[in-house]
This record gives C-alpha cells, sequence and structure tokens, in this order.
C-alpha cells in the first residue's frame, strides 16, 4: 500500500502581491511528492480556512512579505479554532518576518515560520518530521 | 589589412588559429566547476575574442553616444554633463512620517523625490477600509485623500524638484491628486516634472497589484498618456518596469523582452487612439533592475536602448528623435539581498549600482541594507545614498562614456541579449500579444520557472550566496536598527480621513463622483473629471469604487 501523501495548501492572505516565495516553496514542496494547492493572491482568511478544510490538508502555509503578519496569523488561527483543526492541521508560513514577532506567532499556535535565505530543503524536512510525529 | 577597424594586429585567420589552440589548451586544466554561468543561469565561455562578434560594424551596433541606436547611451556627453538623478524610493506611515524622510533625504544630497504607497492605495482602498486591515503605512506610505498628498509634499517645491510616484491600478487618481495639489498653489501643470509608473501590463505579469481587467486598465493608462501630451508635457506618464519583474524571479532576458513588449502594447495603444507616435514616445519612460551579474546588465541596458530605438524607428515610424531614445530608471535588486549579516548587503548594492552607471542609467534608486528585515531605517537609506555618491564622485566610472563598450564579452553579451529578446517577441505575437498572453499565464509561467531553477541552484549550491549558503555565521545575531511602523501612525491616519468626511462639501462629492461614473461609461479622457474630483476631496477609495462597478474586477488564475 502507497503511502498517502501529504496534503498542502499555500496561501496569500491580504493584499500582498509577492507571490515568488509562495510558488518556490509550492514547486518545491510538490517536487518533494507533496499534493500541494496553491491558493493564489489575495486570500481572506475564511477563504484559506474554508479551503483547507474542503480540500481536508494536513498544513497551512502563508507567505507575507507586506507586514501584515501579526494581523493575518493570528486570523487563521483563530478561525482554524472555529472549525476544530487546530492542532490537527498545522500553520506554518515565512515571508518578511522579524525575529521577535516570529516567536510571538509560534506562542499563539503557528509552527515554524521561515526567513529569507531559507532552504527549501529545509522547509520539506519540516514538514514531513511534523507530519511522521503526528502520525 | 586596409581596413583599420579590423586591424588586430594579425590576420582574423591568425587569430583563430591561434585561438583555436589556446582553446585546446585550457581544455585540459582543471576548473573549479563544471559550469561558469550568470545569475541568469546562462552558460559563459572562458574567453571572448574578435571572432565572437562576427561582423561587427560599428556605427550600425554602436554609434556614438546621443546618437542611433544610442547604444553607448541616449545623450552625448552623459554623465560629464549631468550626473544620474539620485531617486531614492521611500514611504511609510502617514503623509507626515515620509515627509519627514523626504526632506531628509533632500537635505542629504538626493536630487529627486520617489514615493512608496501602502498596499491599500495600491489597491485603491481608503485607509479605513475593512480590506485595508494591517496593512496601513506598512509598505510605504498612506494616500487617501488630496489633503493626504499636500501633507506629504509640504515644504517641497513641486515645480522645482521632480517626483516619482510608483502607482499604476489607481495612477490615474494620484496624479490628479497631483495635479490637484499644484492647481490650489497656482503652479501650471506644465511646469510639474515627475513620473507615475502607471504600467499595469507588468502587474499582470509579476508585482500583481492590479484592480481592475486590462482592457479598462488600458484605456486608463492611455488617457494618461493623453493627458500629459496635452497638458503635463514635463511629466512620464508611464514607466514601463522591468523591475518587478525581475523581483518575481525572471531571467535578465525575460526582464528585458517582456518589458520591452510592454512597452510596445502601450505605443501600439495610444497610436490605435489616434495619437501620433511623436507627441508622446518622448515622454515615455523605462525601469530596470539591477542584478548582481555585473556584465550581464550591463548588457541588458544596453541592448535595451537597441532594440527600443530600432523599433521606433523602423516598426512604429518615429521621425522625432527624442521618440528613439530609451530614458530609464535602474533600482537595485532587493531580490539578491539577504536576510543574514546584512551589512554584506551593502557591498551587493554597490555593484549593482555600479553596472546601473556603467549601463547609462538617468536615475538611480540604490536598496538599503536593511531592505530584507524591513522598510529601510534612516540610518540605512543614507548610506545607500551616499553609495551612489562614491561612485558618482569617486570611482571615476563618469569621466568617459560607455567604458565598456569594444570589450569582446560585453558587445557579443550585448548581441546575445538582443537576439534572445527577439524570439520571446516573436512568441509573444504567435500567443495574440501581450494581453492574450498575460491570460494565458505565458509570463507569469516563464518567470515561476526561472525562479525555482534558480532557488534550486542555490539549495544545491551550484550557487553561492555569501552568508546563505557559504560563509554562514551560526547564531547570528541581526544588530541593525529596524524601523517600526507604529500603531500611532495608523491611528492618525485613520483620524484625519474621518475628520476630512466630516468636513468637506457632500453634494461637491456627490456631484464629482457621479461625473466621474458618467465619463467613466463613455469614452471620453477621464483626467479632468479626477481632477474635479480630487480637489472636492473625494477619497482614493471612493473613485476606486465607481471605477469598480463601471469596469469590474480582475482576478488571476493560480498556478504555480
Amino acid at each position: 500500500m502507497t503511502e498517502k501523501k501529504i496534503r498542502i495548501l499555500v496561501a496569500k492572505p491580504g493584499l500582498d502581491g509577492h507571490d515568488r516565495g509562495a510558488k518556490v516553496v509550492a514547486a518545491a514542496l510538490r517536487d518533494a511528492g507533496m499534493e500541494v494547492i496553491y491558493t493564489g493572491l489575495r486570500q481572506t482568511p475564511e477563504m484559506i480556512v474554508n479551503a483547507a478544510v474542503q480540500e481536508d490538508v494536513d498544513v497551512i502555509a502563508l507567505s507575507i512579505l507586506s507586514g501584515a503578519h501579526l494581523t493575518h496569523f493570528p486570523a487563521v488561527l483563530e478561525l482554524m479554532k472555529e472549525q476544530g483543526i487546530i492542532g490537527e492541521v498545522l500553520l506554518t508560513g515565512g515571508g518578511i518576518i522579524p525575529e521577535g514577532d516570529i516567536e510571538a506567532l509560534k506562542e499563539q499556535g503557528t509552527g515554524q515560520l521561515f526567513g529569507p535565505g531559507t532552504n527549501t530543503r529545509d522547509i520539506v524536512e519540516y514538514i514531513r518530521n511534523w507530519h511522521e510525529g503526528r502520525s | 589589412m586596409e581596413n583599420g577597424q579590423e586591424d588586430h594586429g594579425m590576420g582574423s585567420e591568425d587569430i583563430r588559429h591561434n585561438e583555436e589552440r589556446w582553446r585546446e589548451e585550457v581544455r585540459e586544466l582543471d576548473e573549479l566547476k563544471a559550469r561558469f554561468m550568470t545569475t541568469s543561469s546562462e552558460e559563459i565561455d572562458p574567453l571572448y575574442t574578435p571572432d565572437s562578434l562576427g561582423d561587427f560594424e560599428y556605427l550600425d551596433e554602436l554609434g556614438f553616444p546621443g546618437e542611433y541606436p544610442y547604444t553607448r547611451g541616449v545623450y552625448k556627453n552623459m554623465y560629464r554633463g549631468r550626473l544620474w538623478t539620485m531617486r531614492m524610493f521611500a514611504g511609510f506611515g502617514t503623509a507626515e512620517d515620509t515627509n519627514e524622510r523626504f526632506l531628509y533625504l533632500l537635505e542629504h544630497g538626493q536630487t529627486g523625490l520617489s514615493t512608496a504607497f501602502d498596499l491599500p492605495t495600491l489597491y485603491g482602498y481608503d485607509s479605513d477600509a475593512p480590506d485595508s486591515a494591517g496593512e496601513v503605512g506598512r509598505c510605504g506610505v498612506a494616500v487617501s485623500s488630496l489633503e493626504d498628498m499636500e501633507i506629504l509634499f509640504n515644504g517641497i517645491d513641486l515645480d522645482q524638484v521632480s517626483t516619482s510616484m510608483t502607482i499604476n491600478g489607481p495612477a490615474a487618481i494620484l496624479l490628479a491628486f497631483y495635479a490637484a495639489m499644484a492647481e490650489k498653489q497656482d503652479i501650471p501643470l506644465e511646469k510639474l516634472s515627475g513620473t507615475t509608473q502607471n504600467d499595469i501590463l507588468k502587474e499582470y505579469i509579476a508585482q500583481k497589484e492590479f484592480i481592475f481587467p486590462p482592457e479598462p486598465s488600458m484605456r486608463l493608462i492611455t488617457d494618461t498618456v493623453e493627458f500629459c501630451a496635452r497638458r503635463m508635457p514635463r511629466w512620464h506618464p508611464i514607466s514601463i518596469s522591468g523591475y518587478h519583474i525581475r523581483e518575481a524571479g525572471s531571467t535578465a532576458v525575460q526582464e528585458l523582452a517582456f518589458t520591452l513588449a510592454d512597452g510596445f502594447a502601450y505605443v501600439e495603444d495610444a497610436l490605435a487612439r489616434g495619437l501620433d507616435v511623436d507627441d508622446f514616445a518622448p515622454r515615455l519612460s523605462f525601469f530596470f533592475n539591477a542584478h548582481n551579474d555585473f556584465f550581464e546588465e550591463i548588457a541588458k541596458y544596453r541592448a535595451a536602448r537597441r532594440i527600443y530605438a530600432r523599433r521606433m524607428k523602423e516598426k512604429y515610424g518615429a521621425k522625432n528623435e527624442r521618440s528613439l531614445l530609451m530614458r530609464f530608471h535602474t533600482q537595485t535588486a532587493g531580490c539578491s539581498l539577504t536576510a543574514q549579516q546584512p551589512e554584506n548587503n551593502i557591498v551587493r548594492v554597490t555593484i549593482q549600482a555600479l553596472a546601473g552607471v556603467l549601463g547609462g542609467t538617468q536615475s538611480l534608486h540604490t536598496n538599503s541594507m536593511d531592505e530584507t528585515l524591513a522598510l529601510p531605517s534612516d540610518t540605512a537609506a543614507k548610506i545607500a545614498l551616499r553609495t551612489q555618491q562614491v561612485i558618482a564622485h569617486e570611482s571615476g566610472v563618469v569621466n568617459t562614456i560607455d567604458p565598456l563598450a569594444g570589450s569582446y564579452f560585453v558587445e557579443s553579451m550585448t548581441n546575445r541579449m538582443e537576439a534572445e529578446a527577439e524570439v520571446y517577441f516573436d512568441r509573444i505575437e504567435k500567443l495574440g500579444g501581450v494581453i492574450p498572453a498575460i491570460e494565458k499565464g505565458f509570463f507569469q509561467q516563464e518567470i515561476a520557472r526561472a525562479a525555482y531553477r534558480y532557488q534550486t541552484e542555490i539549495d544545491g549550491d551550484d550557487r553561492v550566496i555569501v552568508g546563505v549558503n557559504r560563509y554562514v555565521e551560526e547564531d547570528e545575531k541581526i544588530e541593525i536598527p529596524i524601523l517600526e511602523i507604529t500603531r500611532e501612525m495608523h491611528d492618525r491616519q485613520i483620524a484625519r480621513l474621518q475628520a476630512l468626511r466630516e468636513r468637506r462639501d457632500e453634494t461637491a462629492v456627490s456631484a464629482s463622483l457621479a461625473e466621474v461614473r458618467r465619463v467613466c461609461t463613455g469614452t471620453e479622457n477621464v483626467m479632468p473629471s479626477l481632477i474635479e474630483a480630487a480637489t472636492n476631496h473625494c477619497t482614493l477609495g471612493e473613485i476606486v469604487d465607481v471605477m469598480r462597478e463601471v469596469f469590474g474586477t480582475y482576478r488571476e488564475p493560480a498556478m504555480f
């Protein structure tokens, strides 16, 4: 029996149009054998969490380079709680996020958040490890 | 040999013979890596010789500075006559905060202004709109009204300084705010000098800050082109931009080809409107990236000038010499900077800025070392400006024009770039032109593929980035000051906007918005109605709401 593939929703919340990182990470996760659903731009937290539930994903990955991370990550976490998928689904992501903000967001319940210069292999490994730890 | 130009001291047969022998010998030597490539993953030969250039005709390929085909530069004496404009892109928080930064930069020797707007402004939302949550003043300055614009330029002589505004979807409205501000100060529009970026095609292709579908967007742009041709002769209505295409991950050739293809699409749209090419082409301007690969970048600028001049003359029949000149702004590559060991970015920016100058740029923004961490701090922005001043006054590169001309390598790279751009032009034409190619996702996929290849090269250590995958400092602590956007800035902006709504003449507001709706529904030029609406304190969001209702909105297909 083949192992079920890890399913990931890669999403761009808010107005931020910088999609290079999201697309590169999506392609790297796909090439690492994961099922990637890319939402495209301008997603609201509601759209993201609804898509995550509908697509039955294991992981939500947000990409934010605009500085609005302290608005969007908590909003998505809140809706994940409402939908009862918190803990079951990993919320991770990356972008231009200062170190102090990363710590604050992790305390609120996000997983690892990745900054500029991250090797995509580290992201793949992190998600695989999380998935193995969970199952 | 009789022709002195081809006399290299020995016959070309001798050169070829010696070159073959030399290559044989070199092939036996060990090299550090299997493939030497540019930032754009193009393979580079160990040596370039006269043979690399084939039948190279100096006058056809290069000519003289300020003369067709302008490969060597658009002006006769280039930087000996006038240095490039040192134009630092700035904007954050409220209009007051950015005004302070503008004055600071002018005080330190900057020679032109360049405005970065926040995301809500770029998308045509007021600061207090629900969609603006979390974004006000973060990526640039929030400007929702004429009043904000007036505060932004407080203490700055509009007829003395040239101002660039990076605004696209709602560019016509921000231009109207600027024009309305000048009219209130009794400054004739004819005296205003500056640039609106106003390049929507590259938004669909790369930066993704579009509002309306392509067709009405193109109409708005051509309206501004027409208005400026008649009323604002010193204004550049469009800055056709490759910068964002490159930042999204394209190669240098893609940046060159896609930007020029966009430029020609605007030319064709204006011609279809019935404008004469020589009435508007002299005010078109361009904007390119300066990435790490020194020679590749220089070749890109030189090829860009040559392709543009040739097409404008041969294809579009431009007669006025000024219609053939590709004038461009350059910004160093934000995407090349690293969050790790950020001080190293000063060095990267220096190399990139030098390429822009050797490529003959008309104006330059140098990025600050902290840009991968936040918006630039005062100190970081000042160092970046000083970098330009050192290049201008200490390096000696301004002493002679286009000093790299005649380099076998640079000329052959310039030729190759031109040829590869032509291949892209053919592919775009086969897809039906720029807009159909956008709708098919052609550009987006080409760029995404190049971006992924670049990242894969770094991840696999085929490409070295200092501080990222080599010379890494574990447990590095970032110790440079970071600019913070405060809650207070946000609150001040919202309060001002709401006070304006209380105070203004609502009857005039409704009448102006009705007029904007009427004009947008028809075909006449939108600019006069927008200036009227700006003067009556209609907000950006209110005007864009009307346009959204008339024009509709655009969503792109999600692909990676």
